[in-house]
């Protein structure tokens, strides 16, 4: 009970969301291989939408280029694993401190400048897009041939060095969705949330307030950098190999935005019920796409829910769906 | 007025080819109330853009409680104890009316208890508290201008800045706003800068009254002396009406 207070949730709302974390905990013994592995992606992307959320949705600076700090993450780690034995989880640190910074450098560039809106978001693509070619001629790391994790065949999973099955990572992704979830709500209450709500709502007026614009952006770029480098390096170890070609791909900081964007910007359920819906039903198309040999089918559904979302519920499948099934939402 | 609260000494501002402020010095005393009138592109909106760090003055400075701020950015003239309201509203639509006030009190406390105590006593105060949880974006302008101030408000500030707030208002939510500004500064010793266009409110709430035209300032002194002054008259209602009315 005093979790659900916790969140700011009500009754009917707590005991929803405990039922489905109750179902979320116990679905790998319920599913096969497959689904986990389906699973695993769906909460991947639910992850990168909380950590892209907190920057775009609660302090309003569009980035469309969060691929590099999943990219800064998984390479930092993988990296100093590969070379020196490096636990991941401190190699996790590494990257969250590396993209943390490059966020902030980012940040701290165009805004000096007064660079916003679309031309700041232009800016996000651009360094993303450099970073990959970078990467590209970075023999250290592998450069083109790619960055490869030995792997092991244990008869456990072993957490301590990340090394394990698909069922693993489910877990460890389930936590740290779950620990976005209630930061994020945290955030939300407090000055800082406030804050970063007042910079997206009209940055003229915070600053009449009291509020240092500049510093509170940083604030927000440097953490969801930060977060995303973190799930970046559980990518890594999850696929045990890198190429700068699919991991600063554009294609993924179009994908990690589209989930927050069809479950509801700003809000903290959005990303997550975006993800499931999203990734789980375009898991489908792509199955039935390589079924029906129509190649595509994916992102023909990506672009088809994100027009429908954008012409009918422009705020998000979650705010609708919480007043539909009685949830209290706290904001909009 | 040796003591003042606000003190400009000499202001100016230009735009390419426009003088918007030209040498404007006023003080305001601590508890005072005084009003900036003048006619449209006198330069009021300017002056005050220039006294909340919204714009840096090209020449002059401004002084608060002793203290220089002249060219600071608009979050340091707020926490130096400038408060100031939007002639064109800019509320935060997406948040309920609360949490905009709240964002204003968190300047002064980061714990989050207190700041929605202080914001729902302003909204209590400013006749706002029933619309509460309400998303801003959904207010009435006229309420949309008290939102205004009750967000600059709840920064404590020393001295408040309000550009045209009773704009659109009823005469009966005229007289409201005027006694509820007379109290808070009364009960508060808040000090009021104000501009307005309502003349109803202007020579029921200011103490002092200073009066722009083209940029300069042509007069100030108490209400009942600025209506009197030839120069006030002839800019707001013209040379030829200002001779033929009798006893001016």
């Amino acid at each position: 009970m005093r979790a659900s207070r916790a969140l700011g949730l009500s009754p009917r709302a707590a005991a929803a969301l405990g039922l489905f974390l109750a179902v979320m905990l116990l679905l790998p013994f319920l599913v096969n291989a497959y689904i986990v592995s389906v699973l695993v992606v769906v909460l991947f992307a639910a992850y990168f939408g909380q950590s892209w959320n907190i920057m775009t949705g609660f302090a309003g600076q569009l980035s469309l280029g969060h691929a590099l700090y999943v990219g800064l993450g998984a390479y930092t780690s993988a990296a100093l694993f590969v070379h020196f034995g490096l636990t991941p989880w401190l190699g996790m640190i590494a990257g969250m401190a590396v993209a943390a910074l490059a966020g902030s450098a980012i940040a701290a560039l165009s805004f000096r400048f007064r660079v916003g809106g679309v031309y700041f978001a232009l800016l996000t693509i651009a360094f993303a897009e450099f970073t990959r070619i970078l990467f590209d001629h970075f023999g250290w790391v592998g450069a083109t041939e790619g960055l490869f994790l030995p792997v092991a065949n244990l008869a456990h999973d072993d957490p301590v060095r990340l090394r394990g099955s698909p069922v693993m990572f489910y877990y460890l992704l389930l936590v740290l969705s779950l620990a976005a979830l209630v930061l994020s709500h945290s955030l939300l209450d407090r000055r800082v949330g406030y804050y970063w709500q007042a910079i997206r709502e009209d940055e003229e007026a915070a600053r009449a307030l009291g509020i240092d614009v500049f510093r509170y952006k940083i604030a927000a770029m440097a953490l969801s950098a930060a977060m995303t480098a973190l799930g970046g390096t559980l990518l890594a170890f999850y696929d045990n190999n890198l190429y700068p070609d699919t991991v600063f791909a554009m294609g993924r900081s179009i994908e990690i935005i589209i989930a927050p964007i069809i479950g509801g910007l700003g809000t903290l359920f959005g990303p997550i019920v975006g993800a499931f819906l999203l990734t789980g039903l375009g898991e489908t198309m792509t199955n039935l796409s390589t079924y029906f040999e129509i190649s595509g089918l994916k992102q023909w559904f990506y672009g088809a829910a994100l027009l429908a979302i954008v012409a009918l519920q422009p705020s998000g499948l979650w705010p609708w769906l919480s007043r539909a099934l009685g949830l209290w939402e706290r904001r909009r | 007025m040796s003591a003042a609260l606000l003190e400009v000494r000499g202001i100016s501002k230009r735009f390419r080819g426009l003088q918007a402020v030209d040498n404007v010095s006023f003080a305001v005393p601590p508890g005072g109330i005084v009003a900036l009138i003048g006619p449209n592109g006198a330069g009021k909106t300017t002056t005050f853009n220039l006294i909340a760090g919204a714009m840096v003055p090209d020449g002059g400075s401004i002084v608060l409680d002793g203290a220089d701020i002249t060219g600071g950015r608009p979050d340091q003239a707020c926490r130096a104890g400038i408060g100031r309201t939007f002639q064109l509203v800019k509320p935060f639509g997406a948040l309920s009316v609360l949490q905009n006030v709240m964002v204003g009190a968190f300047k002064a406390t980061a714990d989050r208890v207190a700041a929605r105590r202080a914001a729902w006593e302003i909204l209590e105060r400013l006749g706002l508290a029933e619309k509460a949880e309400n998303p801003a974006k959904t207010l009435t302008l006229p309420e949309r201008k008290r939102l205004e101030t009750a967000r600059a408000l709840a920064t404590r500030p020393k001295i408040l800045l309000l550009d045209e707030v009773m704009a659109g208002l009823r005469p009966t939510e005229i007289d409201q706003m005027v006694r509820a500004f007379a109290d808070l500064s009364r009960e508060t010793g808040l000090a009021i800068l104000l501009t307005e266009h309502v003349m109803r409110a202007v020579m029921a709430l200011s103490h002092h009254i200073v009066v722009l035209h083209h940029g300069q300032k042509i007069c100030e002194g108490a209400p009942e002396q600025v209506a009197r002054d030839p120069q006030v008259l002839e800019c707001y209602l013209g040379h030829a009406q200002a001779a033929e009315r009798p006893g001016a």
